[in-house]
């Protein structure tokens, strides 16, 4: 099929114009990261006046950056696999098993989905402090509050997201299965959860990139002991002198893990949305 | 759960005659809500509990005085309500601005990042030589940790050794002193553009995804019949878009709406008038007045809006979809 001059011309200005938008503040970071300090305090300029890897060495010094980042893989980690463990139990019911209180699920579920975070913000906060004092679990300024907090912030989209792709795999190969002999746990582990793996994929992205971001529950839930990248790189211009390339390079690192691994998943993700969320 | 007992009983002995109505349950009935416990666990915990709390708290006069045995603050009613919607009161006048401003936040970056996010879409709809490129390229702003981002912008948004006054006054040469963007009436400008630049990949991975469930074969059928490609959008492509588009907007609109993570971290603890979001402008109110049951009202009533416009939304979304 032909294209059309104008459906040409749209399709570069197109590219052209968010393809800058896009590019520009990656590139200000990467460039800055890599600029002496004096480059960063002065006039900007689009190319270092001597390129040198310093920032990279002394932004460890300046805010305790290594332990930070230890905070985040963790609490990141973890919540996310456990809540990719809820989120498949939970779409499994909701997608094979038609059970009273069905769909009052779903929606409330999904509706937490609007709540402003300020709202269970503080209450949140209370709960943690009380829980302490009663049972002597301390969840402030411990990884635990912040991994069960965040690991429900993905479950919605997540049980929805999965629910939608367990939908989309014939019932027939599970029932097949029961045939078989399996119970509803082995046919679940054996039939479904291997077919469903795109979308498995893009909900545990989405569930890291969800944790990994997070920034208004970090900035009350964390103290020196758990504090995460989120909260941590904001200290950074704290310090009475802005080291901005020591910013620039600290967001360069923490956004590599992150970046290279949705970019190599992009695909299972769009296939996960094609399937689950977008029907 | 002594009733499901029963009926179970007498379900397995196959004489469920009592009542008559009732069927027996079918073994492994619980199985279902086995597998939800832990969702529904988890979410009361962390969701259900602390909202109910919050509403609670919003009938309190839970200052800083109560704060540390908030179970004493004496009850107020609605007193909290009365204050935060009274515009003639510093209080009242302070939110009402807030939510003037975040209802134009809202409706510039739902609406641009909708239109780059589409504009995308289709440009990337056919392939040529570096789709793949661009496509990676236009998902790096989702894919990068919000902060990450944010810290670049407000990078590049300071006055004396930041990217964009540099561009304009440096290498464009435009006359004039260099404005400050993020304080004064340009932060408004300035939170728009970085939501902005967060937001539209987001838009266009889903429309994007949704664009490959269009078969190619309409587009050619309608090609044959002489279709321009503006006539194809607006025939085909945004019509089978509908699905997607119905939940993408709803989202977006929750999510921009409730957004305090631009603000807090291009602004700092310091946030301009000009860019006074109204979750940032909650938590700012409760958290350095301490007045928490005040800060409680002004969440209810921002959740009642939005449950309310998100109710109306899908009300007439869901009754178009019956006529049509």
């Amino acid at each position: 099929m032909r294209e059309t001059t104008g459906a040409k011309a749209f399709r570069i200005v197109t590219i052209a114009v968010l393809g800058i938008f896009t590019i520009v503040p990656i590139w200000v970071m990467v460039i800055s990261g890599l600029k002496p300090l004096k480059d960063v305090q002065g006039d900007f300029t689009w190319w270092p006046s001597t390129l040198t890897i310093q920032p990279y060495i002394e932004m460890w010094q300046t805010v305790p950056l290594a332990s930070y980042f230890v905070n985040s893989v963790i609490v990141s980690s973890v919540a996310t696999v456990l809540s990719l463990i809820i989120a498949i139990f939970a779409s499994y019911a909701i997608s094979r098993y038609n059970f009273r209180g069905r769909t009052v699920f779903s929606t409330t579920v999904l509706s937490t989905q609007m709540l402003p975070g300020v709202l269970f913000l503080l209450p949140l906060f209370l709960i943690f402090v009380n829980i302490n004092t009663n049972f002597g679990l301390q969840l402030v300024g411990t990884r635990t509050g912040l991994i069960i907090t965040y690991l429900t912030f993905s479950l919605p989209f997540s049980i929805w997201m999965l629910a939608g792709y367990f939908d989309g795999i014939p019932r027939e190969l599970d029932e097949a299965a029961k045939v078989d002999g399996c119970g509803p746990m082995r046919a679940l582990l054996t039939v479904i959860l291997p077919t469903a793996r795109p979308g498995l994929v893009a909900v545990a992205i989405y569930s890291f990139m969800t944790s990994w971001g997070e920034v208004l529950f970090a900035s009350v839930m964390t103290t020196d002991a758990n504090r995460t990248l989120a909260v941590g790189l904001q200290l950074y211009s704290t310090q009475t002198n802005v080291y901005w390339n020591q910013i620039m390079a600290a967001s360069v690192v923490v956004s590599i893990p992150i970046v290279i691994g949705f970019l190599l998943l992009q695909k299972n993700f769009v296939a996960g949305l094609t399937a689950g969320a977008v029907k | 759960m002594s009733a499901t007992a029963t009926t179970r009983k007498s379900g397995a002995a196959g004489k469920a005659s009592k009542g008559g109505s009732r069927k027996p349950r079918r073994a492994g009935w619980w199985l279902p809500y086995a597998l939800l416990a832990p969702a529904i666990i988890f979410e009361l915990v962390i969701h259900v509990i602390p909202m109910v709390t919050g509403i609670w708290m919003s009938f309190l006069k839970l200052t800083k005085m109560f704060i540390s045995n908030w179970g004493n603050a004496p009850v107020t009613g609605l007193r909290n309500y009365q204050i935060a919607l009274d515009f003639n009161s510093a209080v009242g006048a302070g939110l009402l601005r807030s939510f003037l401003i975040t209802a134009a936040f809202t409706i510039l970056v739902v609406g641009i990042s909708w239109g780059l996010g589409m504009a995308a879409a289709v440009a990337l709809q056919k392939s040529f030589f570096g789709r793949g490129f661009f496509r990676t390229l236009f998902l790096i702003p989702y894919a990068l940790p919000m902060y990450a981002g944010v810290i670049a912008w407000k990078f590049m948004l300071q006055k004396d050794n930041g990217a964009i006054n540099h561009f304009f006054f440096d290498n464009l040469g435009l006359a004039g002193a260099k404005p400050f963007w993020l304080i004064g009436d340009n932060a408004f400008w300035s939170v728009v553009i970085v939501a902005i630049w967060r937001l539209w990949p987001f838009a266009f991975l889903m429309l994007m995804a949704g664009l490959q469930s269009i078969p190619n074969d309409v587009y050619e059928a309608s090609a044959v019949d002489g279709a321009k490609p503006l006539r194809q959008w607006s025939a085909i492509t945004l019509p089978m878009l509908r699905p997607v588009n119905m939940v993408l907007l709803l989202v977006m609109f929750l999510w921009t709406f409730n957004d305090f993570n631009t603000p807090f971290v291009l602004f700092g603890g310091s946030n301009p008038p000009a860019g006074d979001l109204i979750s940032f402008h909650i938590y700012n109110a409760s958290f350095l007045t301490w007045n928490f049951g005040s800060g409680a009202a002004m969440s209810v009533l921002l959740l009642l809006f939005l449950l309310l416009v998100s109710g109306i939304y899908l009300l007439i979304m869901n009754r178009r979809k019956d006529r049509a």
